[in-house]
């Protein structure tokens, strides 16, 4: 089992998880369990086997497509950003960065 | 004559296209509906105004003559697709009446064929679950037991077709999160081949497996919704399959070739994975399966033992993966752009991490965490990439049993619908009780789940079906057959035929 406390608290900082230390606790004991399981995949030997990212890559060779280059949608400033949570004069507000 | 609420989607469009009713009158109806029984609590949002809207749109197109197997039909969508007339939760405290300012292509098709939308149905939070108890907005009940899960995570849409408030409904299925459902309320549902129906508009979970499909009362409904839903979209989903859309209608009233009107289905041969009827699963919803394999046998199929042998390596393989990539997919949940940001914080960083731990429930920190540990640097390769590894072995486990079968059946879940609570402190129990879907879903291929009879409690099962890539014609032949031979799909819960 690979998780110790600490990682918990490194991951979830990876996340920007901000967990409290009853939910630290809680959690570490349910990826114990989960992990154990996960552990059954070093059993298996797959050298030389290629990962599979789409599915339907195992019967057909599937590329990733690209589309030319150009504007499809007009600009929609608006209702794009009904749903912010802070807005001024069409731009997104956060926390200031830099003083 | 059947009441309005009674009909399946060809019956009441055909209701409709004969005006016995007009769209307008089975949509008031069915909200009417909805609303008396909303303590399932299957319907997140209505739009009385904008179903309204749709409804009387429809009945002019009908009014001009135009006919279509969807046109003036009551659907409701899984609040997983983003729309443009309601709100879109996904289930998550973080995108609270979220607007979204576009419709999911699969929205959007099944609109423009003339579908009218009833509203949004609960989900289990961002498709995270296989109960409908992780959505932040209260759990559904199973209209057979309303003590127990409707499954999940396409819940909402499961409970709403089994009680007879909407004819159909759209799912999503990443892990099983349509067939299960199904299974659990005795409804059918189709996952389509991955890539098959859009994912645009969708909100993400898991993008390399997550796949829209229909959830209805027959084979027959399902067909018709899947002809209008699936298809290329080129432009828009970068993983999108281009191969045209079908007519899977069309597909279910073809014979198979060498046939006869009592053997249907001479000659098909269905794969029995031994993996699949062990000890873990329980004897009652084995029972209700042989039931439906003895059916089969009688409509000409044959039965034959294969072989899944990574049937339980799918359970690890799946849990790292899924959560690796909705870890990724989540991680634009920071309370800038849309969604829930918190009251109160210092800086940039605590504005992240407070309205992240506030807008996601339990089981989504909890994937976001195994997610971001497995990609995480030292132990990408040992969990991520072995677990993909693994995935094309399974894959090609099911290319090994095609040459063998041409359908693959088996239980849906070990169990009957647990109760409410039993499974809710206990991830890993919940993660276990996949086992029979989430093979098929690694591997991308079309499953079913087509209702089987009943077990424990007298609840409901679901046979599943698994077809090779594409094959979701063969499929829904293959269940159609079965219901016009049987009646399991017909059954309605108690209280909720009337």
């Amino acid at each position: 089992m690979p998780f110790t406390s600490s990682d918990i608290g490194r991951i979830a900082k990876l996340a920007r998880l901000a967990l409290t230390e009853p939910q630290r606790t809680c959690m570490l004991e349910q990826l114990h369990g989960f992990f154990d399981i996960v552990e059954q995949m070093n059993a298996v030997d797959t050298t030389g086997i290629e990962p599979l990212a789409h599915p339907t890559a195992v019967i057909d060779q599937v590329s990733l497509r690209l589309r030319p280059d150009q504007v499809s949608e007009s600009n929609q400033r608006e209702v794009n950003q009904q749903s912010a949570p802070a807005v001024e004069r069409g731009l997104f507000l956060v926390p200031r960065v830099i003083e | 004559m059947k009441e309005l609420h009674q009909l399946g989607v060809a019956e009441l469009a055909a209701a409709i296209a004969n005006k016995k009713t007009s769209a307008v009158e089975a949509a008031q109806l069915l909200l009417a509906r909805a609303r008396q029984h909303q303590a399932l609590g299957a319907y997140l949002a209505f739009n009385e105004d904008a179903t309204l809207a749709q409804a009387r749109a429809a009945d002019v197109r009908i009014a001009a003559g135009e006919r279509g197997p969807l046109l003036g039909v009551a659907l409701a969508h899984k609040d997983i697709f983003v729309t443009t007339d309601f709100p879109t939760t996904a289930g998550s405290k973080m995108l609270a009446g979220y607007q979204s300012p576009f419709n999911a292509t699969v929205v959007q098709r099944l609109t423009d064929a003339g579908a009218v939308t009833l509203g949004k149905l609960s989900c289990d939070e961002f498709a995270m679950g296989g109960s409908n108890e992780n959505s932040a907005f209260g759990a559904v009940l199973n209209p057979w037991d309303a003590s127990r899960v409707p499954g999940g995570s396409s819940g909402g849409s499961a409970a709403a077709v089994a009680a007879r408030l909407v004819p159909a409904a759209t799912g999503t299925d990443t892990g099983g999160s349509i067939r299960q459902p199904a299974s659990f309320t005795g409804i059918t549902g189709i996952k389509p081949t991955y890539g098959r129906c859009s994912r645009y508009g969708l909100v993400a979970f898991a993008s390399s497996l997550d796949q829209a499909g229909p959830m209805a009362r027959s084979a027959a409904d399902c067909a018709a919704l899947l002809s209008a839903m699936a298809g290329p979209d080129i432009d828009r989903d970068a993983t999108s399959l281009d191969h045209p859309a079908e007519n899977y209608s069309a597909a279910l009233l073809t014979p198979r070739e060498g046939t006869s009107a009592t053997q249907p289905l001479k000659g098909l041969r269905i794969g029995l994975p031994a993996e699949f009827f062990g000890a873990g699963c329980t004897p009652d919803v084995l029972a209700a399966v042989r039931g439906a394999l003895t059916e089969y046998e009688k409509l000409g199929a044959t039965l034959v033992d294969i072989s899944l042998p990574r049937t339980e390596l799918s359970i690890p393989v799946y849990y790292v993966i899924a959560p690796a990539e909705a870890s990724s997919n989540l991680s634009r949940f920071d309370g800038v752009k849309f969604g829930h940001r918190a009251a109160q914080y210092n800086d940039l960083a605590d504005m992240y991490q407070k309205t992240r731990s506030e807008g996601f429930g339990p089981e989504v920190q909890r994937r976001i965490m195994i997610g971001t540990f497995v990609l995480s640097h030292g132990y990408y390769d040992a969990y991520y990439l072995q677990a993909q590894k693994i995935r094309r072995l399974i894959a090609q486990d099911f290319q090994q049993a095609f040459t063998q079968c041409d359908v693959i059946a088996g239980p849906v879940a070990p169990t009957v619908a647990w109760k409410i609570g039993e499974k809710s402190d206990d991830p890993l129990a919940n993660y276990l009780a996949d086992i029979y879907t989430l093979s098929t879903s690694l591997a991308g291929l079309p499953g079913m789940s087509v209702p089987a009879g009943f077990g424990a409690g007298a609840m409901p099962v679901g046979l599943q079906l698994v077809g090779n890539y594409f094959k979701e014609g063969e499929l829904l032949h293959t269940a159609h057959a079965f219901q016009l031979a049987t009646d399991w799909h017909t059954r309605a819960p108690q209280g909720f035929w009337q």
